[in-house]
């Protein structure tokens, strides 16, 4: 009897949060199509998407930098380690660089970014919401989307992919420094391996990644901020939601693009 | 002789949930009057400004600007016939203080520079009060009574002919909030505008009001002109402007 109702409530309660999550990921949708129709439709407010830029890019720079330095490092560490286990140690500059460019670099740059600028859009925006100054905004024939959330996305997304350019260029540096400092390798021979050994489509396809990253975060930030609840427990809440959406859709996102951009 | 009245509500509903906010409010605003809606707190007063503006949208009823459905025509041109001072002012705190007054003179088709913009707003903070060097700060750098005024500056910066004030008095002393009184009524009079004042505060009542309607438990529980609301007769009003926990509006909401 007790085990019974353990078990239906079990079921009950796995039912609710499936419902829950189909439920948001028609609301994202929404919100994620009227976004989309505003980009395409004007007024755009530029001076917006400049503080944006400036805000999103510029100041993530530091973060993105040293978590990819550290990285490259790291990795390249473990690939000669796993390589000596061949005898195959001479891979490591390229496999570095793939590594990097491929994955690391746009995954490692889109959740750190996703910590730091979902959640202070999401913060922001809720604020916004909770104090009424989103409602303030529509009665001075501004329309919010237009004037908040489209300049937010469309600076993430333009501003990744030059974050990780820089990321995946710092990473590969990393593991060159370690190469050269601390596993004996040529100067000039790994740098040959790294650049030899990149393709143009390696590069393409972490910028696309990029892209649809920073899209994805800003979109998750001003959805969570935007639709934030009330009092200052609702913006907390909107914070956390933005960073756990967001990081979780770009690493399941991050898998879809890989089989698409490198077909096995 | 003009009989439609300037705004009309007719059968407004609004509920959250299982929670009904407003349940079938009719009212009618002529213009150029001034009319301030009393009520306990959360009764549904900021609510009916919004349903207003369209910022909410009621499930039931309708409402008339000029006659005319507030939904239909164009969203722009409609909304920029309404100021709104918020109850919590609502400024943009990443702006400062006059682009925060000239923020509507910046949008649109026929925006202003920004300097014409910047010296209009210091002409509207001087209207409430404020010196040209507060034009410069940001929200966050001023008192509650400056924000405040701030708030008005922005609501009449576009000279609108709706003028909403939402709780304009609350949490200001008793000199500020009778300062802020004095100054809402003079802009109205001044601009000719209709206005609808939210406020629980009686002393703002007199100094604002040419017809007072009191909102309760969702309806309109007593409307008329402010010279009949000592003799209304009516228990709900009298125990809201003579400030008595006895009555008939309960006080565990
Ligand atoms: N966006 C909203 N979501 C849910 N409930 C709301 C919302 N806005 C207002 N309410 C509820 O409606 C009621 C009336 O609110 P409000 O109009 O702000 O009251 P007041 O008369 O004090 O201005 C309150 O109980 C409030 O909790
Ligand atoms: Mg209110």
């Amino acid at each position: 009897m007790a085990a019974t109702t353990f078990i239906q409530g079990f079921l009950a309660s796995i039912g609710r949060s499936t419902l829950g999550l189909i439920a948001s990921f028609g609301r994202v949708t929404i919100f994620l199509v009227e976004t989309l129709s505003h980009i395409i439709r004007g007024p755009f407010y530029f001076t917006e998407l400049g503080h944006q830029l400036l805000r999103i890019g510029y100041f993530s720079l530091p973060v993105v930098g040293l978590t990819t330095l550290f990285t490259g490092g790291a990795l390249a560490l473990q690939i000669y380690a796993g390589g000596a286990r061949f005898n195959a140690e001479s891979v490591v500059p390229s496999i570095v660089a793939i590594g990097m460019v491929r994955e690391l670099g746009p995954v490692l740059a889109g959740l750190m970014v996703a910590g730091r600028v979902a959640s202070s859009i999401a913060a922001e925006l809720g604020t916004m919401r909770v104090t009424e100054q989103i409602d303030a905004l529509t009665t001075l024939s501004t329309n919010p989307m237009k004037y908040l959330v489209v300049p937010r996305v469309v600076a993430a997304t333009i501003v990744m992919p030059l974050l990780v350019l820089v990321g995946n260029t710092i990473g590969i540096m990393g593991g060159y420094l370690v190469g050269v400092a601390r596993l004996d390798f040529n100067a000039a021979t790994y740098i040959q391996n790294t650049v030899d050994f990149l393709e143009f489509g390696d590069l393409t396809s972490s910028l696309i990644k990029a892209a649809v990253f920073g899209f994805i975060l800003g979109l998750m930030g001003c959805y969570s901020g935007y639709n934030s609840g009330r009092g200052a427990q609702g913006v907390g809440q909107a914070t956390t939601n933005a960073v756990v959406s967001a990081s979780v859709l770009i690493l399941s996102v991050n898998y879809l693009l890989t089989e698409l951009l490198f077909p096995a | 002789m003009n009989d439609i009245p300037k705004i009309s509500l007719r059968g407004v509903s609004k509920s959250f949930g299982s929670k009904h906010v407003l349940a079938n409010v009719d009212l009618d605003i002529v213009g150029g009057e001034s009319m301030v809606i009393i009520g306990g707190s959360g009764t549904g007063k900021s609510v009916l400004l919004k349903c207003i503006l369209g910022i909410m949208r009621p499930d039931a009823g309708e409402i008339l600007i000029d006659g005319k459905s507030a939904t239909s025509g164009d969203r722009d041109a409609f909304l920029s016939r309404f100021g709104m001072l918020f109850q919590g002012g609502a400024l943009f705190d990443s702006l400062p203080v006059w682009h925060n007054v000239a923020f509507r003179l910046r949008q649109g088709s026929g925006r202003l520079s920004k300097t014409d913009a910047r010296d209009l707003a210091i002409l509207k903070l001087r209207r409430v009060g404020l010196k040209p060097e507060v034009a410069d700060l940001y929200p966050a750098e001023l008192s509650g009574g400056m924000q405040k005024r701030v708030g008005l500056a922005r609501a009449i910066a576009a000279e609108p002919e709706i003028i909403f004030f939402d709780e304009p008095t609350t949490g200001l002393d008793p000199i500020m909030s009778c300062v802020i009184n004095e100054l809402i009524r003079e802009i109205v009079v001044e601009m000719g505008a209709t206005a609808m004042t939210i406020t629980h505060d009686m002393s703002s009542v007199r100094a604002i009001a040419d017809k007072v309607a009191m909102l309760h438990d969702g309806k309109v529980q007593w409307t008329g002109p402010i010279g009949e609301i000592d003799a209304s007769g009516d228990p709900y009003l009298d125990q809201f402007i003579n400030a008595r926990a006895e009555g008939p509006i309960e006080s565990v909401r």
